[in-house]
């Protein structure tokens, strides 16, 4: 029960906090920000750093960082795009965009743990050579292909309509339900959070540390896969220089949902939450007027006093 | 005798519910070596914590030199000259001698360091400690550890302290380093220097020290002359009940042999060290520390790389050498330091029990069969808790041990490597402990033990072995050694014995 209720409070910050800039907004600008349409939008733009923060919350339970996921998001889209291009039907681009993510990730965690480099600094490395290898495989441009089936994805208004909000939007809430079980219910998860609490305690217990990072990092590049290929239908266009600098969106929502840099702690729930709530912000600036450089000091603000409030709680 | 140089009088310290002084008064003169001694946990460390400025006491009286003294840090506390030599060496490795001794307290003027006043002062220093292998512009990294040891009372002479207070400086020490140690305590004294000598090793407390104060929960119990104090009413005093009833005997019988080291050698220790433990035995290990004791452990346990030999276990010869085959071998560690590796202080006493053999089907955990395993090894062994769901971190230092035992017994480990197992807890839970190591040893259970704390080696183990700088001497019955001669063994290796 106490643990129940100590996780029910840990998404209970960002929960609050939604629901403060939803009702601000709702005031401010009751006729544009109160409607389905825009929901619909704001979930939407909520898919790729969501997906994104999936998987990172792996990554930081387990004590690391995964600096490389816009770069990789960027060369899954131009993969995508190309193996559409060269004739590949919709599921086999998918499925190649997906595993060249995995691919990445496992790249990233092999070096962590072979070459005992800090995950700062192997997934900064890949963050520059991700992008570049993008860059290189569309010739420095945005590659074109017919995105197919896989534009339906990220379309707001979805077909069929009973499904009221876009494709890649379920997407990501059966995956965060999936990955959500993954952690809190199986060993590979438990094995996670011992990483991330203590490593020597895990190693201590017979954990295989390596092997569980190896698979943290290839989740963390199969999300960052899902969101490229998403990534892709909402451009329709593989474009090397998208999604620059969003592995820090991904850190932040992580990090307003109650997960900690340190490791040990986190949930699915809270970073989704964390994503939902930068995108309800945004939203609502551009609906009410605020210039976009307010909103960056709005955002910057939040992630300290997030962590700041989560500290008090846990420090009382 | 005049007043006293330091006098502390009914010093209180809490934290939180937990009261960690409850009661201190010590005095310590001018030109005296003042022992001070108890269990793990009596209070010792928190006060010197108090003695150095870092924490505030809660109520008391502590003067010194004849003014009230209540530091407002460490700081403070060594302006006044207090000055504390702590047992993990404070020292920045890659700065020199003369660097370490001066650090924080350089002489400056406008922001520019004064090399020549420096020099002056960090000449001084050495030359009262005279060790011609100080040179002051060595780095510190390329000196042993009882160079270090000395390093570290060079900082305090900088000051020109009047109180030095050492905490268990001889721990890591060979016994040649121990003697240069023990000249430079005695010329300390003679120049007037106070010199608070803390210590686990009572028989070299009472060749280097006066006068002792006897801590125990918290509290001043005994204080008086050394030279009229045998080492055994020490103890008594230090524990507070007579010896047999802090060591229980549960009678246990030794069975098949079950675990067997042959030529063992590890990076840079053990040295090829062999040794046969049986069921229904306990094996202690002593040593100094820094003599390869937790390396054996560790190595056995695959913790640490193995270069040479093999480790047998009911029959089989290392099929695996990381710590999950081991643990599937019957193998089980209790680590010696319980905060960083062996619990996982931020999370659950059920998850900290169950995961060195999570209960799961095909990957998926049975969270039911957890929480029940939680609930019966915390009724079993008396885990004072709120519930399998509570955090590690919350629990006593006997309960948190307690739970590291309780992991070993959930994955029904054979063979208990149990490192320090009673560091840091108290008397109450180390008789608790004590009994519990008995009991799994009538249930036919092996346990190799490693203690720095001889009298609960002598108390506990059937047969004792000592290791001295990586070997790993001959496990002989307990009835054969005495402290003196394990203390002996430990300093100078077997061909002392």
């Amino acid at each position: 029960m106490r643990e129940r209720l100590s996780r029910a409070l840990d998404v209970a910050g960002p929960l609050i906090g939604l629901l403060v800039v939803m009702v601000l907004f709702a005031i401010l600008v009751p006729d544009r920000f109160l409607t389905a349409y825009n929901f619909k939008t704001v979930a939407t733009q909520t898919v790729i750093v969501g997906l994104g923060a999936i998987g990172m919350t792996f990554v930081m339970i387990s004590g690391g960082i995964d600096l490389s996921i816009g770069s990789v998001i960027a060369l899954v889209s131009v993969c995508t795009a190309v193996l559409l291009r060269d004739g590949s039907s919709e599921i086999v681009a998918l499925l190649g965009g997906v595993g060249v993510g995995v691919l990445v990730g496992a790249l990233n965690g092999l070096v962590i743990t072979r070459a005992k480099i800090v995950p700062f600094i192997v997934t900064l490395g890949t963050m520059g050579v991700a992008r570049g290898v993008a860059k290189w495989l569309g010739d420095e441009q945005t590659v074109r292909a017919d995105a197919g089936w896989l534009a339906d994805l990220m379309k707001k208004t979805p077909d069929p309509g009973w499904l009221l909000l876009a494709k890649g939007v379920w997407i990501t809430l059966v995956l965060a339900g999936v990955m959500t079980l993954v952690l809190r219910r199986t060993v590979l998860g438990t094995h996670c959070f011992a990483i991330g609490s203590s490593e020597p305690t895990a190693r201590l217990c017979g954990v295989h540390v390596e092997r569980v990072k190896l698979a943290v990092y290839a989740i963390g590049g199969l999300f960052a896969g899902v969101a490229g290929v998403l990534q892709f239908g909402r451009l329709t266009v593989g474009d090397p220089t998208t999604a620059i600098g969003l592995e820090l969106d991904v850190i932040a929502a992580v990090v307003i949902g109650g997960g900690s840099l340190a490791g040990g702690r986190g949930s699915i729930v809270g970073a989704l939450l964390g994503a939902f709530f930068m995108s309800v912000l945004a939203n609502g600036c551009t609906l009410s007027g605020v210039p976009t450089y307010v909103q960056e000091i709005l955002v910057g603000a939040i992630i300290v006093l997030a962590v700041g409030l989560d500290r008090l709680r846990r420090g009382a | 005798m005049s007043e006293p140089l330091l006098s502390m009088r009914d010093v209180v310290k809490r934290y939180g519910a937990v009261t960690a002084l409850a009661g201190i008064d010590l005095e310590v003169r001018a030109g005296e070596v003042h022992a001070l001694v108890g269990e793990n946990g009596a209070g010792k460390s928190t006060l010197m914590k108090v003695l150095s400025g870092a924490v505030k006491p809660d109520g008391g009286v502590m003067r010194l030199g004849g003014a009230p003294y209540a530091p407002r840090g460490p700081d403070d506390a060594l302006r006044r000259g207090v000055a504390m030599v702590y047992q993990e060496l404070n020292l920045a490795p890659d700065l020199t001698v003369a660097q370490n001794l001066l650090l924080g307290r350089e002489s400056s003027r406008l922001g520019w360091l004064r090399s020549s006043e420096d020099r002056r002062r960090v000449e001084a220093a050495l030359a009262r400690i005279e060790h011609p292998e100080l040179a002051p512009d060595r780095r510190v990294a390329d000196l042993g550890p009882g160079a270090r040891q000395l390093v570290e009372i060079g900082r305090a002479l900088v000051e020109d302290a009047r109180i030095v207070v050492l905490d268990e400086p001889t721990s890591s020490l060979s016994a040649p380093q121990a003697e240069t140690l023990y000249r430079v305590i005695a010329r300390l004294r003679d120049d007037g220097v106070a010199v608070v000598f803390i210590s686990h090793f009572l028989e070299e407390v009472k060749r280097v020290a006066e006068r002792y104060t006897v801590l125990r929960d918290g509290r001043t119990v005994e204080t008086g002359d050394l030279a009229e104090v045998p080492v055994a009413a020490l103890v008594e005093a230090m524990v507070g009940r007579s010896l047999d009833e802090v060591y229980p005997t549960v009678p246990h019988e030794r069975g098949a042999p079950i675990l067997t080291l042959d030529g063992l050698a590890g990076e840079p220790w053990p040295r090829r060290a062999s040794l046969t433990l049986h069921r229904g035995e306990i094996l202690g290990v002593a040593g100094l520390v820094g003599a390869g004791r937790t390396e054996l452990l560790r190595a056995l346990f695959g913790l640490a790389p193995v270069k040479d030999g093999t480790v047998t276990v009911a029959g089989v010869t290392d099929r695996g050498r990381d710590p999950r085959a081991r643990i599937g071998q019957g193998l089980g560690l209790v680590s010696e330091d319980r905060k960083e590796e062996g619990l996982s202080l931020t999370r659950s006493i059920g998850e900290n029990l169950t995961l060195s053999r999570l209960p799961s089907r095909l990957g998926w955990l049975d969270v039911g069969a957890a929480r029940r395993a939680a609930a019966r090894w915390i009724g079993e062994l008396s885990i004072k808790a709120q519930g399998g769901a509570q955090v590690v971190g919350e629990l006593s230092g006997g309960n948190q041990q307690k739970v590291a035992i309780a992991r070993l017994l959930h994955q029904d480990a054979d063979v208990l490597l149990l490192d320090e197992p009673t560091r840091g807890v108290d008397v109450g839970s180390k008789v608790e402990i004590y009994t519990l190591i008995g009991e799994l040893a009538a249930q036919g259970k092996a346990i190799l033990m490693v203690s720095s704390y001889l009298p609960e080696l002598l108390g506990v183990a059937d047969r004792i072995a000592v290791m001295h700088r990586g070997a790993l001497g001959e496990a002989r019955p307990t009835t054969e050694w005495t402290e003196a001669s394990l203390l002996d063994v430990a300093a100078r290796g077997s061909e002392a014995a």
